[in-house]
């Protein structure tokens, strides 16, 4: 029987993996995707927020404790629980040289980036090159990993676990189960992000008789199904965040269902104007910076008909963001843009020449909220309005990309998974399945990660004592 | 339309493999997760879009050291399939097939280790026939070591200074019409003040420092350490130094071997000095040093390749590549045969054969997986001069 049972594969299952067996614990891992596609969404990632009170390798300045504390506070709206996100705060500061004595290593923030090189430590290589670290340094240190070993739920005696049990398909095709006891066990299995149906019934149906998910995608894994969320539930795991919603951006329409990843959002939305399928714009495109806008526009573009907006730019904003992966249509007039795009000519004709008309000209500068807006407009753009009139044009179109959900177990700092507020005192949760302590809603970078890390190395050293007690 | 326009638009459309290269170049310039990796990525990010010239300079920038395919979210069995080093590595091939000169013998790339083995075969044929026709049998009375007694000394120069001229001409050549295919990705027509400076001569400091660091990267194999410094990938994602080490002894074995021809070759017109040289000699101990070292180098290569992870690279060019290291690893083996057993019988059948594998060898210097080398340098250099420029681009916080 081993020591540790780990359930996920990711950044958090492999961090508890590493430290239950750096305490001396036996740890058994198991991905429940094939060896191609473990990670879950950590291979999506490209940083972690971190605190830093001077210049550390990567990270420029400083990131004070109170500022990242500030920081949480504001997107989370208070929705956070202040001891462990201090917690996270703080081990942020000291977990990156126990992440590179395991393989990760660090270069500074990408170009175009550099508004995060003061707050967060780019993984060389992004988030598969660190899954890639963790796991070959769990192989060196004798952790067990199973592939392709999705647990369908966990046979526990009242808040106790006793075993998972796990279906697997044989050389023949047929479902064989297997039961694998373990004296302690840690969930981190993930969200329920890839659950389209689930998804489906939390969006439920729209005011057009639409079922919005319908046109979602899914930005990571496909493996994130929620089995084990849904089963804790079911057996009366206590949970905490709002099951209705996740973190959703515009990306473009083009993205595949699965994995599309970061390549697939489009930064231009600032530097031009968004409209519906009416072709009408809905919302400020220059109320701050993108980076910190980007993630209300999934849900305003959820809202519009057919989960649809198109970004149009002119060529004015070439070369001034990120490029996308899939490129723009391109019209030389706004007519054949329209038709490209499939709108009504006209009625984007008459947006852009009203917004066009508003535009009050001022100093345009994409690094300052600057003095670029539109006046007598609704609604407005309230920087970096630029009239949308130098050929060639360019549309994107968007749909709502869903990165990760909020709902999880509700733990204390210990990750110890409760049932009617009773601690387990041998089943815990890390990572993505227990985050919303800390992330109640919204999100800023590499914040995910950061808390993935710190009750992933929590969960590992939990258990492992955990699994000695039972031992002694 | 003019001739010469038509055939401009004509040269500029990408093939199958450069097209490749541009899509995979669109992704990767959304992610640029692997930018600290190498310089193939900081060279991306200051283009919007890849043009045939773009895509051959990444191409030969690019060491095939793995570390992105590794890395890579998007690597197959992902849609999107993205695999940079193995879609650079058929450009690369094809560049060195389009620059090359005469254009004719460009097509040699095409079967390369047929190539390689046809040069071989007239090496060794061409010698062994010269040798028996010289002393009428490849065997022979002891003659200390004295290769002239075989082949007349300026009948040797004659044979490789004819060689090695036209294929240093030919490498030039071809790596000249590379260099001018790069367009700056400075507009200096939007650039006066950089412009002036160029035209002033003032940026010849710029360029200064950018060949120093040019010739330090390649020299140092920089990107062979994967951005950390600890190494490139072979087998899988685990970095290795190895890859570095054993080229390490290739590049630096050849040179101390050309050094040994060349001290040998001074030795010879300046001081009067003829071969054969004593075992302490400067050119035999550049020469049993540079030897040992071609022997280690090639050996190792050959066994990494045959560890190779097989998504890295382009299969194809396997005859290529081991039919260059087989090459290289037959130079010094012959060498040092002949420098071990020059005072036998067998010095003629020896010579014979070593300057048959040295023939093959110069003969393929431009038609090769030798020319790597020199386009990789020409990138290089390209790539530290560009990254002294500013950008086009205007990206603020994305």
């Amino acid at each position: 029987v081993v020591d540790v049972l780990i359930i996920g594969g990711g950044n958090a299952a492999l961090c508890a993996a590493l430290m239950a067996r750096e305490a001396g614990a036996s740890v058994l891992l198991l991905e429940s995707s094939p060896r191609v596609w473990r990670g879950g969404n950590s291979v999506h990632t490209r940083n972690l927020r971190c605190m830093h009170d001077a210049p550390q390798d990567v990270l420029t300045e400083a990131y004070p404790e109170e500022e990242f504390w500030q920081d949480l506070l504001k997107v989370t709206g208070g929705q956070t629980t202040e001891s462990m996100a201090r917690r996270v705060i703080r081990e942020s500061a000291t977990c990156r040289t126990w992440m590179q004595k395991h393989g990760v290593r660090f270069q500074p923030s990408l170009s175009g980036t550099l508004h995060l090189s003061r707050t967060n430590a780019f993984f060389m290589g992004g988030g598969k090159a660190l899954v890639n670290a963790y796991y070959r340094s769990a192989e060196q240190l004798g952790v067990q990993i199973r592939y392709d070993s999705p647990v369908t739920r966990l046979e526990l005696k009242d808040e106790k676990f006793v075993a998972a049990v796990l279906e697997s398909k044989d050389a023949s095709g047929a479902i064989v189960q297997e039961r694998l006891t373990a004296k302690t066990c840690i969930v981190a299995s993930g969200g329920f992000e890839s659950n389209i149906a689930w998804q489906r019934e939390a969006w439920g149906q729209n005011e057009f008789g639409e079922w919005p998910t319908d046109n979602f995608a899914i930005r990571g894994t496909r493996y994130n199904m929620g089995v084990l969320l849904k089963d804790l539930m079911a057996q009366g795991a206590d949970t905490t965040g709002d099951p209705t919603q996740s973190h959703c951006v515009a990306i473009d329409a083009r993205a595949p269902l699965y994995d599309g990843g970061i390549v697939t959002r489009v930064d231009c939305v600032s530097l031009g104007i968004m409209v519906n399928k009416d072709a009408q714009r809905f919302y400020d495109e220059g109320e701050d910076f993108w980076p910190k806008r980007y993630a209300i526009w999934g849900r305003l573009v959820a809202q519009q008909r057919g989960q649809l907006g198109y970004s149009i730019i002119d060529a004015k904003a070439v070369g001034r963001f990120m490029p996308p992966v899939f490129k723009g249509v391109q019209a030389d007039t706004l007519q054949d843009l329209a038709k490209q795009l499939g709108l009504d000519e006209a009625a984007l004709l008459k947006t852009v020449a009203d917004y066009n008309a508003a535009c009050r000209a001022g100093t345009f500068n994409h690094a300052v909220l600057d003095d670029c807006h539109t006046e007598g407009l609704t609604p407005a753009k309230t920087h970096w309005a630029l009239p949308v009139d130098t050929a060639p044009f360019y549309g994107y179109a968007l749909k709502p990309g869903i990165t990760f959900t909020y709902l999880g177990m509700k733990v204390g700092e210990n990750t110890a998974i409760r049932f009617g507020g009773v601690e387990s005192p041998n089943l815990f949760a890390a990572g993505e399945i227990m985050a919303g302590n800390v992330l109640g809603k919204g999100y800023t970078a590499g914040v995910g990660m950061t808390i993935g890390t710190v009750f992933g190395r929590a969960a590992g050293v939990e258990a492992a004592r955990a699994a000695m007690k039972v031992a002694a | 339309m003019s001739t010469t326009a038509l055939n401009q638009l004509i040269s500029n459309v990408l093939s199958g493999t450069e097209t490749e290269v541009a899509r995979q170049m669109q992704i990767c310039n959304a992610c640029r997760y692997c930018e600290s990796y190498c310089a193939v990525f900081p060279a991306m990010t200051r283009r919007l879009d890849f043009t045939k010239d773009d895509i051959h300079y990444l191409a030969n920038l690019c060491h095939n050291c793995g570390a992105c395919y590794h890395a890579c979210q998007y690597a197959p069995p992902h849609e999107f399939a993205v695999n940079v080093p193995q879609a650079m590595a058929k450009v690369r091939v094809q560049t060195y097939a389009d620059y090359a000169w005469p254009p004719a013998l460009g097509a040699l790339y095409k079967r390369n280790g047929l190539a390689v083995s046809m040069a071989l075969a007239t090496g060794l044929a061409l010698f062994l026939l010269l040798a028996v026709l010289s002393k009428g049998s490849l065997w022979h009375a002891p003659l200390a070591g004295n290769f002239y007694a075989i082949f007349p000394h300026n009948l040797l120069v004659g044979l490789f200074g004819s060689v090695f001229g036209f294929s240093v001409l030919a490498l030039c050549v071809g790596v000249g019409r590379f260099w001018r295919a790069q367009r700056p990705t400075v507009d200096l027509k939007a650039n006066k003040p950089l412009a002036q400076k160029i035209i002033a001569g003032a940026a010849s400091k710029l360029v200064a420092s950018a060949k120093l660091e040019a010739t330090h990267d390649a020299l140092t194999l920089k990107y062979l350490g994967g951005g950390h410094g600890e190494g490139c990938n072979n087998a899988d994602d685990a970095w290795t130094q190895w890859r570095k080490r054993f080229h390490h002894f290739t590049m630096y074995g050849f040179a101390l071997c050309f050094a040994s021809t060349s001290v040998a070759t001074l030795y010879h017109y300046l001081l009067s000095l003829k071969a054969p040289y004593a075992f302490g000699s400067l050119p035999v101990v550049l020469g049993i040093l540079g030897g040992i070292g071609l022997l280690i180098g090639p050996a190792g290569l050959f066994w990494l390749k045959t560890q190779r992870h097989p998504q890295h690279g382009d299969v194809a060019q396997n005859p290529m590549d081991y039919g260059f290291i087989a090459l290289l690893f037959f130079t010094s083996l012959t060498g040092l045969a002949l420098m071990w057993w020059r005072d036998t019988g067998a010095m003629a059948l020896l010579l014979a054969v070593h300057l048959g594998v040295v023939m093959a060898l110069f003969l393929t210097v431009p038609y090769g997986k030798m020319a790597h080398g020199f386009y990789r340098c020409a990138a290089l250099l390209k790539f530290a001069i560009e990254k002294r420029l500013p950008t086009n681009l205007k990206l603020t916080a994305d």
